[in-house]
């Protein structure tokens, strides 16, 4: 065990899977030589070399699909794409390619790649630094979709995807790969897919939140247990396989929901949560269900704060909830 | 354009790094696969007027350079086809039986019924499943590649791509992944000159694809897609540079899509009967055929009974294919990931409830 920052725990990962199996290699812009520009892939290049620790030329299709193609061969490719903004080139590799190869062919090509990428905002980037954009990904058959939110989920949900037998698009809360640090367990320390991480037991409300939007999701609940509400604080932490019966189950028990997420509310994962919810929680249910998101703007860059969920926001969500029954 | 002595004994000036022409023996086994086919695309064509299967996109025209570079790799070497690749399906030993199940769709169907007719795929072949997005194959073939060398296999990857590939997003990332990487790989465009109704001529200004090739730092040729020696050749010669360490080839295959460009597609609508007519001319059966003869290896007897065989063959296979049951209605769940979630075994007993979907494409 030590403590580690979330991206020292991906680095951690990258670098034990590495040691363990010949086959895994990575691919992706700047990862070698400068160890990736948020650094997750320090120290690497140097241990494992260029044929392992590929520094390819500025082309996400390139990368998306070189990847495929060493993943048919029997390769384990880790992909890094350095921005989440920046994965659209990628898009027809990853939606029409990747996430079909085993459907298409009946079974005859698995294709299992771990796409790397760091998503979302609060680090003043702007328009392209900052986007949450994981629907477009979880609406896609085929794709699993894993997003940690502490430094033990990142290694232990990283070393899952790379042992994995489908494609996973792994995406890293860049905000919060310095801010939180943890224990990090030692060795092949895997967290499974599909399983919820229960953040903080409550009866009063759910709280769901995943990748950045844990920490602040936190504060609020702090925030309202001084106020004698007992909020309960959910991580899915793979949005597919989605822990439905997690999810089911806390409201069943709380009678309240409140969904957040750094993505645009239309059409983002919170809509299905409260889908899910009404189709299989629906008398359980004491309040209507709140959902806490980004607007749906594009992602401002001097007003990012206006835009961001935060634990007042989040907190405001849940006491409407509790006092609406 | 080799003349029929040059195919029957062989090109005496190919490359040092050659390994060989084509025996006579061979060119004639070439023959018979562009001729099984030819009869498979002409027998396919009718069976979609018919309603007999849904769609076909015919190779006809491009055989000899299919069959030509199909000849030239080895087992251990990795194909990734477009949707028109059949004749290299069929060199590579994919059975006609195993094409036709794909057609229809059927339960014997290796990608069970998953993708539109042309679509198919062959492990045991090393002949990658095709998808409909035009040159995304590209960029996978030189992943393969890159895989191959860190493994120091001594194999090649082949990319098929059409002549409409070469605009795609996926060409110029795989070649220049490939150029910049020294993958074995082989870029083998079939320029047919349309792509859907676009000509030739308005999809770059380049005076050649190959020439392409120089810009990534490696060499293009371009060769008569119509004679099978001369893709041989190039193909072979490709080969054995990739294999040496010597990096990636764009060829460019010089042919004609002497059909539409599916069965959903009318070229009357943007192209001369004249056009065809002229490429008729050069159509690489009756081209090899009337070398064969020239050259006392073929006969006009033999040559019918080659092709009655063919087109017998491929109604019998067909008539067998017909009788396979359909899929099981709940496979639609199989295989999207190595095991089904929850959520689709929860979707696969909801549609188990619905009798209508439970009863097959007409129920």
């Amino acid at each position: 065990m030590g403590e580690l920052t979330l991206v020292q725990a991906v680095n951690r990962g990258l670098a034990e899977a590495m040691r363990a199996d010949p086959d895994v290699v990575l691919l992706g812009e700047d990862i070698g030589v400068n160890g990736g520009v948020f650094r997750a892939t320090e120290g690497l290049y140097k241990e494992f070399g260029e044929s392992r620790v590929v520094d390819t030329p500025l082309s996400e299709t390139g990368i998306v699909g070189a990847a495929i193609g060493m993943a048919l061969y029997g390769l384990k490719p880790v992909a890094e794409i350095q921005f989440m903004d920046f994965i659209y080139p990628a898009f027809d590799q990853i939606v029409s390619e990747l996430a079909k190869f085993r459907y298409r062919s009946g079974g005859q090509f698995p294709c299992h790649v771990v796409i790397r990428t760091p998503y979302g905002g609060g680090i003043k980037g702007g328009l392209y630094h900052s986007q949450s954009t994981e629907a477009y990904f979880c609406h896609t058959a085929g794709l699993k979709v894993v997003v940690p939110s502490t430094p033990s989920d990142a290694k232990g949900l990283l070393l899952t995807a790379i042992h994995d037998e489908d494609p996973v698009i792994f995406l890293e809360p860049k905000r919060i790969y310095r801010a939180v640090t943890g224990e990090v367990p030692d060795g092949d320390h895997r967290v499974p897919f599909g399983q919820a991480r229960l953040v903080r037991e409550g009866s009063d409300v759910s709280l769901f939140a995943y990748g950045a939007m844990v920490p602040p999701t936190v504060e609020a609940a702090e925030t309202l247990a001084a106020e004698g509400i007992h909020a309960e604080v959910i991580d899915p932490r793979t949005l597919v396989p989605l822990d439905e019966s997690a999810i089911v189950a806390s409201v069943e028990k709380t009678g309240r929901a409140v969904i957040v997420h750094e993505a645009a509310r239309f059409c983002g994962l919170g809509g299905e949560i409260a889908a899910l919810l009404a189709e299989k929680a629906f008398y359980s249910l004491k309040a209507p269900i709140a959902r806490v998101t980004g607007y749906d703007t594009p992602f401002p860059y001097a007003l990012e704060h206006v835009y961001l969920p935060n634990a007042e926001k989040i907190a405001a969500a849940a006491r409407n909830a509790v006092r609406a029954s | 354009m080799a003349s029929a002595e040059s195919v029957a004994q062989g090109n005496s000036s190919a490359g040092p790094e050659s390994s060989g022409d084509l025996t006579p023996e061979q060119i004639l086994a070439g023959y018979r696969l562009m001729v099984r086919a030819r009869a498979t695309d002409e027998r396919c064509l009718s069976l979609q007027r018919q309603g007999r299967i849904g769609f076909y996109a015919p190779l006809m025209g491009q055989e000899a350079a299919q069959v030509g570079c199909a000849l030239a790799v080895r087992p251990e070497d990795w194909m990734f086809p477009a949707y028109r690749e059949l004749a290299v399906a069929l060199t590579r030993g994919a059975s006609l039986r195993s094409i036709l199940d794909q057609l229809l769709g059927n339960s014997a169907d290796l990608t069970k019924g998953r993708q539109m007719p042309n679509h198919f795929g062959f492990a045991d072949q090393h002949f990658v499943t095709a998808s409909s997005p035009i040159g995304t194959q590209i960029t996978q073939a030189v992943g393969t590649a890159m895989a191959a060398q860190r493994r120091k296999d001594p194999i090649v990857t082949v990319a098929f791509f059409g002549d409409g590939a070469t605009s795609s997003n996926d060409f110029h990332a795989g070649l220049n992944f490939a150029g910049v990487f020294r993958t074995p790989t082989i870029f083998f465009c079939q320029n047919n000159q349309w792509a859907i109704s676009l000509p030739r001529e308005k999809q770059t200004r380049s005076k050649t694809l190959a020439e392409k090739a120089e810009a990534y730092g490696f060499s293009g040729v371009v060769v008569d897609g119509t004679d099978l020696s001369v893709v041989y050749r190039a193909v072979r010669d490709a080969r054995a540079r990739a294999v040496a360490g010597d990096g990636p080839t764009l060829i460019e295959a010089q042919v004609y899509r002497l059909g539409p460009h599916s069965t959903s597609d009318d070229p009357k609508r943007y192209r001369t009967d004249a056009e065809v007519a002229q490429w008729k001319e050069r159509d690489p059966l009756v081209r090899l055929r009337g070398e064969l003869i020239t050259a006392k290896l073929l006969d006009e007897a033999t040559d019918q009974k080659i092709w009655d065989e063919a087109r017998a063959e491929v109604v019998a296979v067909f008539a067998e294919a017909e009788k396979v049951p359909p899929m099981a209605p709940d496979s639609i769940f199989d295989d999207v990931f190595a095991r089904p979630t929850p959520r689709l075994e929860e979707e696969r007993h909801e549609a188990a409830g619905h009798s209508q979907s439970l009863g097959g494409p007409h129920g």
